[in-house]
This record gives structure tokens, sequence and C-alpha cells, in this order.
């Protein structure tokens, strides 16, 4: 779980290129950041902008695009935070080649984000849903040539996209339900489809691909994973934008699908059973970007959580939370790699006392780490209060929620001790590294411009955050408008009082950080059940099922492959003809005895080809079979067809008499293989079934009409049956003479191609 | 008559198969030859008999003369017998082949593509490493 050494491939040559253009992602996310910010005036007003254009008109698919508080909140994370990631990472991949793939990665990612969060048509949204699942399997599996990357990768890529499946039958299912596949129209819907008999199946269904995708207990393995990635997309896809996609989801949807006792209770429970975990887990790591990553599920858990309770205050804390988050935990993603890079480790025992030689890492740390705490004037503490004041409002279970909310907000507080003051006081300098350094300014210019933010909006809550962009995503979530301000000071209560309670808490966990971990050590040791299991035992099964079924279905013995094959179009045939309806035929076999006769030839002559051992009598009543096939074609008008049957039965019978001098004998005293004779029967009475099932129906005779009335004028010929295939269907009979000739051509090379060495055993 | 017609092919189907599950390529090729003539049988049979009347049209008319034979189904039926042929004549050529080249003309004995994996223990952890 180390980042990619850059420095190993340092010593291949970094691609020619225009120098500068490395910063050109930055600076495109700028732009479009910037052209978001313009629209922050119009949708503080209360305005909703929409613009569509069909896509695929046929299933009424359109590229909807709506921007409300909650749409242009995400997007500007996207392109803000998006913008600072990629100067980040141009500094921190110089010079290594892998730096323009890791670009581009990134960019088609934001590109998908965006498109996710802008989305007004349910099926655009998937689209890009699976667009930045996708990116994010790339992204996790970056370094390659690592095995545990890949795996990583492809853990995150199973888990999330076994959630987006889920996601798209609940989308369908929603549009099915409200007829309309715009989100902005459902929101409009909620009491149709709280009402409806499909809500349950559809609320687990989008349950799934959001708890997946915003790794949400028992999901949630699948994201401390994906710290293989580089640092700044963790930074970026692994907190601040992709894994909020879940909680965007429930928030755009809450209006259509919230607000039931199922939604409540599902939401409240899981989003608090996540986060609790997670700030544990995070507790228990030396690791300085997974214990980052556990913080990120916690997060998630309490905007879960928080989305869950329905009431404005929970909406509201978690409206500010969404952005609070966002802010803080980039920049300190993307300082933990500073430390990584400049003083050569993430581990929380390495490093000491580097305040020192890093000052200004360590003032930035500390600046986005007073924030995660939730200390005053930082924006944190406006959202920590927020979330005391959302949790007391939870109308179902406050105590549960607010102590939950409390003791999480302590671990958060001892987290950011760990990060932010560890690594940086002491008297003795430890660091891997001989010479730690504060690093370029591209790599401390994004964490600094986050992390002066989280301090900027927390002086100004109201003016720069509470109207522009918290009031609009409320707004959007709860479905109604809804005025709110943000104050800096409360005044002395009860939000207040457990804040003083988590900071207390937080020190004395800080303290005792050490002894904690070592006890969630043995905790672990002795066999904490891990989620992580289920998917392990998941995937081991799925290969055993599939080398189980090859070995038994595809063994390589020609006989299973028939078998299959006539089995499952017994099944096929059977199914068809008990499922079906319609009338059967009247029953009349009033033939005359000639007739009779020539079917029982038939009939005893196959009997007697399955039964004989002999060769020269099997070729005897194959000829009879084929013979009298023509003597029926002959009685019931198609002359063509009985003379065309003749020659050819003539040939086979030639031909097999003549292979068969070179073939070896059947042996004798076979076993009578009873069980493939129930199949064959199964299989023949199943087609006759099926046959006099489609005498029983209607036949169209629409075509042969029209091949009887313009054989003679259009076509000048007076065989129906030749004209058809000479004239109306003559492309069939080319292609029919092609495959003679192709088959005739094949023959020819198989029976003359030189015996192959050492073929023969 | 149909309904005759579709037990005959539906015996003549059973038949077929069973010989083709038999395993040895003489008997797979009856089988295949009797499939062939089930399938144009059940054809035949599907687009209803008349008896007696070719679907041809008089001289000097424009069209048959009273009901006829449905043209439709012959048409498709000409064209299966010669493609069933030009099958069962590859497959006869490729048994002849596969005899010859693998000296068996036991179907289950010919596993060149996909060979019995090896009872040594160091094959066996090479075919069931996948699981």
């Amino acid at each position: 779980m180390t980042d990619p050494s850059p420095a190993a491939h340092q010593a291949r040559s970094a691609p020619p290129g225009i120098p500068g253009l490395r910063f050109l992602p930055a600076l495109v996310a700028a732009l479009a950041a910037a052209w978001f910010l313009g629209f922050v005036p119009a949708v503080a007003r209360g305005e909703v902008l929409t613009w569509a254009v069909p896509w695929v008109p046929g299933l009424g698919i359109e590229l909807a695009v709506l921007i409300d508080g909650l749409a242009l909140a995400f997007a500007l994370m996207i392109t803000g935070i998006g913008a600072g990631v990629f100067l980040y990472t141009a500094s921190y991949f110089k010079g290594d080649p892998r730096l323009t793939r890791l670009q581009a990665l990134l960019m088609l990612f934001a590109v998908s984000m965006l498109g996710l969060v802008l989305a007004d048509d349910a099926i655009t949204l998937f689209v890009f849903w699976e667009g930045t699942t996708v990116t994010s399997f790339l992204l996790i599996g970056f370094d390659h040539a690592k095995k545990e990357a890949r795996d990583k990768a492809l853990q995150a890529l199973l888990v999330t996209g076994l959630g987006g499946l889920a996601l798209l039958a609940g989308l369908l299912l929603l549009g099915l339900e409200t007829g309309t596949f715009r989100l902005s129209e459902m929101a409009l819907m909620g009491d149709v489809l709280r009402a409806s008999d499909l809500y349950l199946g559809i609320l687990v269904l989008v349950l799934l691909g959001a708890f997946t995708k915003s790794a949400q207990f028992p999901f949630h393995f699948w994201l401390p994973n994906a710290m293989a990635a580089p640092t700044p997309v963790s930074a970026y896809l692994h907190s601040a934008t992709m894994v909020k996609a879940g909680v965007y989801l429930l928030a755009r949807l809450s209006p259509a699908l919230g607000g039931t006792e199922v939604w409540i209770w599902t939401l409240t429970l899981v989003g608090a059973v996540t986060m609790l975990l997670a700030s544990v887990w995070a507790l228990r790591q030396t690791d300085l970007k997974l214990m980052l990553a556990y913080t990120t599920v916690m997060a998630l858990g309490a905007l879960v959580m928080f989305l869950g309770g329905g009431h404005p205050a929970a909406v509201k804390a978690a409206a500010t939370f969404l952005i609070v988050h966002a802010l803080y935990k980039a920049s300190l993603f993307l300082l933990v790699g500073v430390l990584d890079k400049k003083a050569g480790s993430r581990e929380v025992d390495a490093l000491r006392g580097l305040a020192g030689a890093m000052p200004l890492t360590a003032t930035l740390t500390a600046l986005a780490a007073l924030s995660m705490a939730g200390f005053p004037p930082f924006l944190g503490f406006i959202g920590k209060e927020l979330k005391y004041e959302g949790a007391l409002a939870v109308a179902s279970e406050p105590v549960f929620v607010a102590g939950a909310a409390v003791l999480a907000n302590a671990l958060m507080v001892a987290c950011a001790g760990l990060v932010a003051v560890r690594p940086f006081v002491g008297r003795t300098r430890r660091a891997p590294k001989d010479r730690p350094a504060d690093p370029p300014v591209g790599m401390w210019l994004p964490p600094a411009v986050l992390a002066v933010l989280g301090l900027a909006f927390g002086v100004f809550p109201d003016l720069l955050l509470g109207r522009t962009l918290i009031e609009p995503i409320a707004t959007a979530i709860l479905g109604e408008p809804f005025a709110l301000t943000l104050k800096l000071w409360h005044g002395i209560n009860l939000p207040l009082l457990l804040s003083l309670l988590t900071f207390a808490l937080g020190l004395t966990l800080y303290l005792l950080a050490p002894r904690v971990r070592r006890a969630l050590a043995g905790a672990e040791a002795g066999g904490l059940p891990a989620a992580e299991g289920g998917y392990d035992a998941a995937l081991s099964a799925t290969k055993g099922v599939a080398a189980w079924q090859t070995r038994v279905i595809q063994g390589g013995r020609i006989t299973v492959y028939l078998r299959v094959t006539f089995a499952l179009l017994a099944l096929l045939i059977w199914g068809a003809v008990l499922t079906g309806t319609g009338p059967w035929p009247a029953f009349d076999i009033d033939v005359p005895l000639l007739h009779w006769a020539i079917v029982g030839l038939i009939a005893v002559s196959a009997v007697a080809i399955v039964l004989t051992r002999s060769r020269l009598a099997a070729i005897c009543a194959l000829g009879a079979v084929g013979a009298g096939v023509a003597i029926l074609f002959v009685l019931y008008g198609a002359i063509d067809v009985a003379m065309t049957q003749l020659l050819i039965e003539i040939l086979v019978v030639v031909f097999i008499a003549i292979a068969l001098l070179r073939l070896p004998r059947i042996p004798a005293g076979l076993p009578r293989r009873w069980g493939d004779a129930a199949l064959a029967a199964a299989l023949g009475l199943g087609v006759a079934v099926a046959l006099v099932a489609v005498l029983g129906g209607d036949l169209g005779r629409e075509l042969t009409a029209y091949f009887e009335a313009n054989s003679a004028p259009e076509a000048l010929g007076r065989n129906i049956v030749n004209v058809i295939l000479v004239d109306f269907r003559a492309l069939d009979t080319l292609g029919e003479i092609a495959v003679v000739v192709i088959a005739a051509v094949a023959a020819i090379a198989a029976l003359t191609a030189r015996r192959t060495k050492g073929r023969r055993p | 008559m149909e309904l005759i017609l579709a037990a005959l092919v539906g015996l003549l189907v059973a038949a077929g198969a069973y010989l083709m599950m038999s395993g040895y390529l003489v008997r797979f090729l009856f089988g295949l030859v009797l499939l062939s003539n089930a399938a144009n049988l059940a054809i035949f049979a599907a687009g209803r008999l008349t008896y007696a009347a070719p679907p041809l049209i008089p001289e000097g008319a424009l069209a048959p003369g009273g009901p006829v034979g449905n043209a439709l189904p012959q048409a498709l039926i000409l064209t299966a017998i010669v493609i069933g042929f030009g099958l069962f004549a590859f497959a006869l050529a490729l048994s002849f082949r596969a005899y010859n080249a693998l000296g068996t003309a036991e179907m289950n004995a010919m596993r060149h593509a996909e060979p019995v994996p090896a009872p040594t223990p160091t094959a066996a952890a090479e075919t069931e490493r996948p699981a």
C-alpha cells in the first residue's frame, strides 16, 4: 500500500512534449470551476437551470442537464478540487513518464463525475455513474505492475459495479413506475412512489447502488483498499468526489423516495454503524493515508445518517458537512502525500519533530486538521454544531444518533491530532529521508487554498456559503424551499456543550491513541469478523462454480457436449409447448393404407439403424429411410423435392458405403445407454408434440399466395417451386451453392491434407 | 396425415439423437442423416399437405387451377436437403480425417484440443489453479 515510486521511472526519459503542458488539465478545470461559479447567483436566487437534447429518442432517453444547488455544489467541488489536484499531480509526478496517462484518466473521471451530478435523466446518470466506476478501477490499478494494486482495483470494480447493476434495475423500475426518466419529474411524484407496490424493491436496489458506491457498511472495505492508488487519486476520487456519488444519489432521490419508515431506519442505522466502525478503525491505523481513508468512510456514514433523518436540521447538517469534509479531507490527503514524498514515510510512528524542517506543511496540516476536529472559527466547527443540532432534531432516535455523532467526532479529533500534531512536534527530528523539506509551490498551493477556504467559510459562513450553496442544496434535498442562516456562534446551548464534551473525549483518545491501537490490533488478531471475508468467499465461490461448470459441461468429451445441447433443446421445446396456448388440431389419421405402409417402412428402418450392429444392414436401412421420405414427397405433390431427395440419398449411401470400408467396425456388445435413450425420447416426443401444436394453429399462406399469383405473370415460370428458387429467392440459392462449394473445398482439404507427424498416440 | 408425420418426425429425431450420442463416428453420421430427414419432414408437414397436386401452373394460365401443394415449404426443403448434404459430406470427410490422424473412431478418445489432465500431481495443480 505504498505509493508508486516515480523515482524508479525517472531513469526513463520523460516523453518529449510542450513544456508546461502538464499544467493544462489544472487550467481547464480551473476555468470550468470559474464557469460554474458564474451560476452561483442565479442558483442562490432559487433558480433551477435545465437543458436537454434527445439522445436515444426511440427509448425516450435524453441528455438532460439540470443545475440546482445540489448539482452546482458538486460541480464546484469536482472542478475546484479537481483544479487543485491536477496542479498537485503535475508536481507530484513531475518527470514521470506515466504522468500523461494519470492526467488523462483523471480528466476522464472528472468528466464522468460532472455528467453524473449534472444529469437530470436517470439513464444519463447511470451511464456517467458507470464511467466513474470504470475510471476509478483504472486509477486504483494505476500501478498495474503490482498485483496488489490490480487486486484492489478489481475489488473496487466488482463491489461498485454490482451495486451499479442494482442501481440500473432500480432506476428502470423508477422510470416504469413514474412514466418518466427525468429525475426532476420523479422528485414531484414522491407520494405516488411511496404508495407503490414496487416501492420497497426500488428502494432496496437504489440503496444497494448508493451504499456500495459510498462505501457503507458492509460494503465499506473496498474504500480503504482503494488507497493502493496514487495519493492525488485518493484525495480526488476516494475522498472528495466519487465516493460521494452514492450520497449525491440519496440526496437527489430523497424527495422521490425519502421520508418513509424504512428509508429513515435503513439510512440512519447503516450510516451510524458505518460512521462508528470506521472512526474506531481509523484510530487503529498506523498509515496516515489509511487513517484518512477510514475517516472518509466515517464521513460518508455521517452523511447517509443525516440524509435518513429527513428533518430540515439534519439535511442542513448533511449539506454543510458535505462541503466541510470535501475541503479538509482533500487538503489533508494532499498533505499526507507531501509527507510521504518529502519526509519519506506515511507511518505515524516514523515521523517526529518535522515542524522545523517543514514549517509550511505543518501550518497547512494544522489548518485543515483544525477544521476536521471542528475547532472554531473553522467551517468544521459549524459543521459539527449543525450535526449535533440535526442529530437532536431527528425524531426517531435522537439520543442514539447524537451519541454516535459525539463518539465519532471525538475519534475525529484524535485522528486529526495524529495527522497534524504527532508528525510535527517533538524535540528530535525523525524521518526516513535525510533532509525533509517543504514541497514546491505546485504541491503546497492546492492544499493551502482548500485549508484557507475552510477558515474563510468558517469566519463568514452565511455570506460566503450559507445563502450561496447550503440553502440551495437543502432546498434540492428537501424538495421544497428552505431558508437557513449559518452562524459561527450559536450561543450556549446543547450542541455547544456536546462540542466541549467531544473535545475532551477526543483529547483523551489522542493521548491514549497508541494504547487504543494496540487493543484494537489485539481484537483484530482475535478474529473480529471482517466484511472483506464475505467478498473473498463470494469471489472464490464464483471461481469454484465456474471451474466446476467448465469441468462438467465443457470437459472435452464430445458426447457430453451433444447431451448438453440436446437436453437444452428438449428443455426449450418443452418449455414452449407447455407455456403456449392455442387449439390442438382435429385428430385425423384416415389415410390410405399405402401411406401408412411407407411411414411404417421409414419408422422400422430408423429403429433398425439404432438396433443393428451390422454395418451393411444399417446402410440399407438408411437408404430405405431416404427413399421412403422421397416417396412421401412424391405423394404429396413435391416432385422437385422428391427428385433431389432421391439423388442426394443415393450419394449419401454411396459415400457412407465407401467410408465404412475404411472406418473401423463398431465394437460388438455396446452397453444400452438408457439415459441417452430417455433424453432422445424426450427430445423426439417434444419435437412431435411441438409439430402437432404448430398444426393446430392457422397457417399464414400470404407468401405462398403471392408466389402462386406472380410466378407466371412476372417470372414467366410455371413451376412455382423452381421460380421461387431461381428467381424470387435467387440470392438465397446462390448462398446455398456457396455453402456446398465451401463444404466441398473443406472436405477435399480434410481428405488430402498430409498426415500430421506425431499426432497419432 | 400431418399428425402421422409429426409422430414419424419425433421418432426420427429420437433415433438420430440417440445415434449421435453414441460416441462412434459411424453411428454419429447415421444420426446426422436421420436428423436432416426429420427436419425436412417437419417443414413439409408444418406447411400442410395436399395430396397429389404439385404446385404447377397449367400451360397458358396465370395461376394454378385449383388448390395445389404449398410451394414455399417445398422451396425451403430443397435448400435444406442440399445444405444438409453439404454438412453430411463435410462431416464424413472430417470423420475420416480424424480417424486417420488420431487413430481412433471413438469420439471421446479424441482429446487433442482438450487433453485429459494427467493424474500426476504437477499437472493436476496446473489445471486446478483457476479454482
